[in-house]
């Protein structure tokens, strides 16, 4: 059967992916200003060496985090882990700790004349590299892996037991079953974590920054800071658009065009837990260690610099954290809301100009936050002068930078509703509202819980865009902390950062509490 | 919650104009040192302040990229590098006389459109427990001797280094300058972020000598007074000693060019430079203010005789950190 969308979806779907485009657009502006010499400069070897390099750094670390998530996923959202729902909510605070922070608690911890250096030589331990490519790959695994992590995980609980259970039923071991089955039928949440991770790693500066890697970023970066440069910065921009381009069609390539959904008849139930029976100590060991390294470490070091200064004034966190939290709300709910259009019509009415549409969504998502801010600014100063200035420009900055997030996790969990489900719906007499109020989204909401926690959180930490598009004198944990760190104030940081990670974790686990019924329990 | 949310948009929509005479500027400078002193200079006039902190290069690109419809009125940067290429883009106005003639021609824009209001000095800051000042070169020309290998540090993408760069292009050569990139190259220098992380890294004998900004030590020692890191400054006249500033420029777009004029004279009025002076630990401009403790007088630290001004090619700095491999 073929089926148009409504043009309302159309619309708004497109709007969405203009809106994802203004960066690109931006660049394009900026980078008709460049003369000869800044293509002579994108084109030297050196430049290809920085993108080859940083190249590499992504792939390891989308192989590493991807690696790491799974069993973390798989135990959260399948077993009966005891505390499932806490470890869930802990596993996810990495994402909320800034990079600017991350970076130096490794360097804090174990660099040279580091906190933990010094013991671990002392019993034989070996210490864990932080410098240069181990250390950016260390760096970088443990401060993206949720993003693999969340998207998994709504990926295992939107899947129907009873293929599992088909698999079982035929003769194959559970371990078989569950690399031919299960992971298999993850193959769109692995797809989403890895655009994220791995652009997410060609767009960082704060941690390959300081564990002293040379990437990519720093090309573009030099050129703002030190060259005040902005056209020859847009052309090193536009090649990361380009090798943007080149990992989504690659992604487009091997995602092939499998159905993930049940297609038997009824609803997918609840899976029942897998009882871990003598697993369990080592289960949770694994979490605690991700955690300790994860949570704990940086928290560790935030207390230990807050104890050196506690007669330093921080001033007060109440007007900073409500900021935080409304501005960061907001750009959740909107990237959701934006999502959705889009990962309907690339799902439902798949055709290739709905997939491109879709695919629009993460142009911008590999360039540098810097970038993204000024293409809004841009934005704000040429086109909607009324709203420069003002809160929704800054929601709008949330939104374009992360509405991949969103649409990723939600286009993940729409795959595996089965789209006779809202027929059914529709064809008993609901309206197009009630088949999506009371069909379509319940079934959707962990994936649409996911990518809201998602954005929030790293909406939470957003530095370049929050300074500069946010109404002036709008103070946020984030700037508060950068405020501090930024003239090597660690002791007034401290407080800030770690209320940031506690205002973070509240709402996180605010919305893993509102899984519901889908979860094990 | 929702609903708490929208209020708070509604509210933040619909609260732009308040008093009449507000001044909006974009600082990059940090809060906690501007922020008291513009108290100041509020309750002194009655000019109403909103200011947009962030870094210098970033808030520079956003004043670049909002042109003629910016909605600030003044720009306070950290290095004179953001205001010679706001100056280029002809985005600043003149400034009166009597403000500019305050401060020494080296530091203010010869076109008369920003000023410096206070200096910063290259030094070289080292781990007092592994170095003895003694055995410091006299020129930052010495760094360059083997005996320095993997003990260096130093942050190449920072505003103040590159001007430092310049500065040595100017006085000594490119061939000169490029000899002593490679010379430092060659000593295998850890690459860190920018000035701060420097400073982290000596008190943790990470590395044993770093090239920094003079007044950063001071604000990291009030964090941790027992620090292991001391200020060496190299011998007068040297580019190494290089005196950079942080100025401030009014942009044409300004709807309110009395009150900017106003607060261009109150920094570099006595209780503003006393002020940098002591909180900051910075070099007053103006003749006549007292130093913080420790630091020698400006004429003493001996900046090359070079205006400030001139250190505007900063592309072909960064292309010869490009081409010399440090960037």
């Amino acid at each position: 059967m073929i089926r148009r969308a409504p043009v309302g979806l159309w619309v708004a779907g497109v709007a969405m992916a203009a809106l994802a485009l203004v960066p690109a657009i931006y660049l394009c502006v900026r980078a008709a200003e460049a003369d000869a010499d800044a293509w002579g400069l994108l084109l030297r070897d050196k430049t290809w060496g920085l993108l080859g390099r940083t190249l590499g750094l992504a792939a390891a670390v989308t192989g590493c985090a991807a690696l790491l998530s799974l069993p973390l996923a798989w135990l959260t959202a399948r077993t009966d882990l005891p505390g499932r729902r806490l470890w869930t909510v802990l596993l996810c605070v990495p994402l909320a700790v800034p990079t600017f922070v991350s970076g130096y608690v490794l360097l804090a911890a174990f660099g040279v004349g580091g906190a933990l250096e010094e013991p671990l030589t002392r019993w034989g331990l070996p210490v864990p590299p932080v410098y240069g490519f181990p250390g950016a790959l260390l760096a970088l695994t443990v401060s993206t892996y949720p993003y693999f992590f969340l998207a998994l995980r709504a990926g295992l609980q939107s899947q129907d037991p009873a293929w599992l259970e088909g698999a079982r039923s035929l003769g194959l071991t559970p371990a078989r079953a569950f690399f031919r089955i299960t992971v298999p039928l993850l193959r769109p949440a692995f797809a989403s974590g890895a655009l994220l991770v791995g652009l997410y790693v060609l767009s960082d500066f704060g941690a390959v920054a300081l564990v002293q890697y040379d990437a990519f970023s720093r090309a573009i970066y030099v050129q703002y800071e030190g060259a005040y440069d902005r056209s020859y910065a847009a052309l090193l921009g536009l090649a990361l658009v380009s090798v943007t381009v080149g990992v989504l069609a690659l992604e487009l390539w091997l995602r092939g065009r499998a159905g993930y959904h049940r297609s038997a008849k009824g609803a997918a139930r609840a899976s029942s837990p897998v009882l871990l029976g003598r697993w369990r100590v080592p289960a949770l060991l694994l979490c605690g260690a991700v955690v300790a390294v994860g949570v704990g470490l940086p928290v560790g070091v935030l207390v230990y610099w807050g104890v050196q200064g506690l007669s330093v004034d921080s001033g007060p966190m109440m007007g900073p954290a409500w900021n935080s939290v409304s501005a960061s709300m907001l750009g959740a709910v909107a990237a959701v809301v934006g999502a959705l259009p889009l990962a309907f019509l690339a799902v439902r009415y798949p055709s290739r100009l709905t997939v491109a549409l879709e695919r629009v969504s993460y142009a911008g998502y590999a360039l540098p936050p810097i970038v993204l801010a000024l293409s809004l600014v841009f934005l704000g100063v040429q086109a909607v002068p009324f709203l420069y200035g003002t809160l929704v420009m800054l929601v709008l900055a949330y939104v374009v930078r992360f509405l991949p997030q969103a649409v990723g996790v939600v286009r993940a969990s729409l795959l595996q509703l089965n789209p006779h489900l809202p027929e059914a719906a529709a064809s008993l007499g609901q309206p197009p509202s009630g088949v999506l109020r009371r069909v379509t989204a319940p079934l959707l909401r962990p994936g649409l819980l996911a990518g809201a926690a998602l954005v929030f959180l790293t909406a939470m930490k957003e530095l370049p865009a929050t300074l500069l598009l946010a109404p002036i004198g709008f103070e946020t944990l984030a700037t508060r902390v950068w405020g501090a760190t930024a003239e090597g104030r660690f002791a007034e940081a401290a407080l800030p950062a770690l209320v940031l990670m506690a205002v973070s974790t509240l709402g996180v686990g605010l919305l893993v509490s509102q899984e519901g019924g889908s979860s094990p329990s | 919650m929702v609903r708490l949310l929208l209020a708070s948009l509604v509210l933040t929509l619909a609260s732009p104009a308040l008093a009449a005479e507000t001044l909006t500027i974009y600082s990059g400078r940090n809060e906690k040192l501007v922020g008291p002193l513009l108290k100041k200079f509020t309750e002194k006039t009655g000019v109403e302040v909103k200011v947009r902190y962030g870094e210098t290069p970033q808030l520079a690109a956003t004043l670049l990229e909002e042109g003629a419809k910016t909605p600030a009125d003044v720009f306070f940067a950290q290095d004179a590098g953001a205001l010679g290429a706001l100056a280029k883009a002809g985005q600043l106005q003149v400034l009166p006389k009597e403000t500019l003639d305050k401060v020494d021609a080296r530091f203010r824009s010869p076109q008369g459109v920003w000023v410096g209001t206070s200096g910063r000095a290259r030094v070289v800051a080292y781990n007092t427990k592994k170095v003895k000042a003694d055995t410091l070169p006299k020129s930052i020309l010495g760094f360059t001797d083997a005996k320095w290998k993997g003990r260096l540090g130093w942050a190449p993408t920072n505003a103040s280094f590159q001007s430092f760069v310049t500065a040595l292009r100017l006085l000594k050569g490119d061939e000169a300058a490029t000899q002593w990139l490679k010379g430092i190259q060659a000593n295998a220098p850890r690459v860190y972020k920018n000035n701060s992380a420097i400073i982290e890294a000596l008190g943790r004998g990470e590395i044993d000598a770093g090239f920094v900004n003079h007044y950063y030590l001071y604000s990291a020692k009030k964090n941790k007074a027992d620090l292991p890191v001391a200020n060496y400054f190299v011998a007068a006249g040297d580019p190494g000693a290089l005196v950079n500033v942080a100025g401030v420029a009014i942009l044409k777009g300004s709807k309110n060019t009395a009150a900017a004029k106003k607060l261009a004279a109150y920094l570099l009025d006595a209780e503003a430079q006393t002020y940098f002076a002591q909180e900051t630990s910075e070099f007053p401009l103006v003749s006549g203010v007292k130093l913080a403790e420790g630091l020698p007088p400006l004429d003493k630290v001996g900046s090359p005789d070079l205006d400030l001004s001139k250190l505007d090619d900063l592309r072909g700095t960064v292309k010869l950190l490009q081409d010399t491999g440090v960037l």
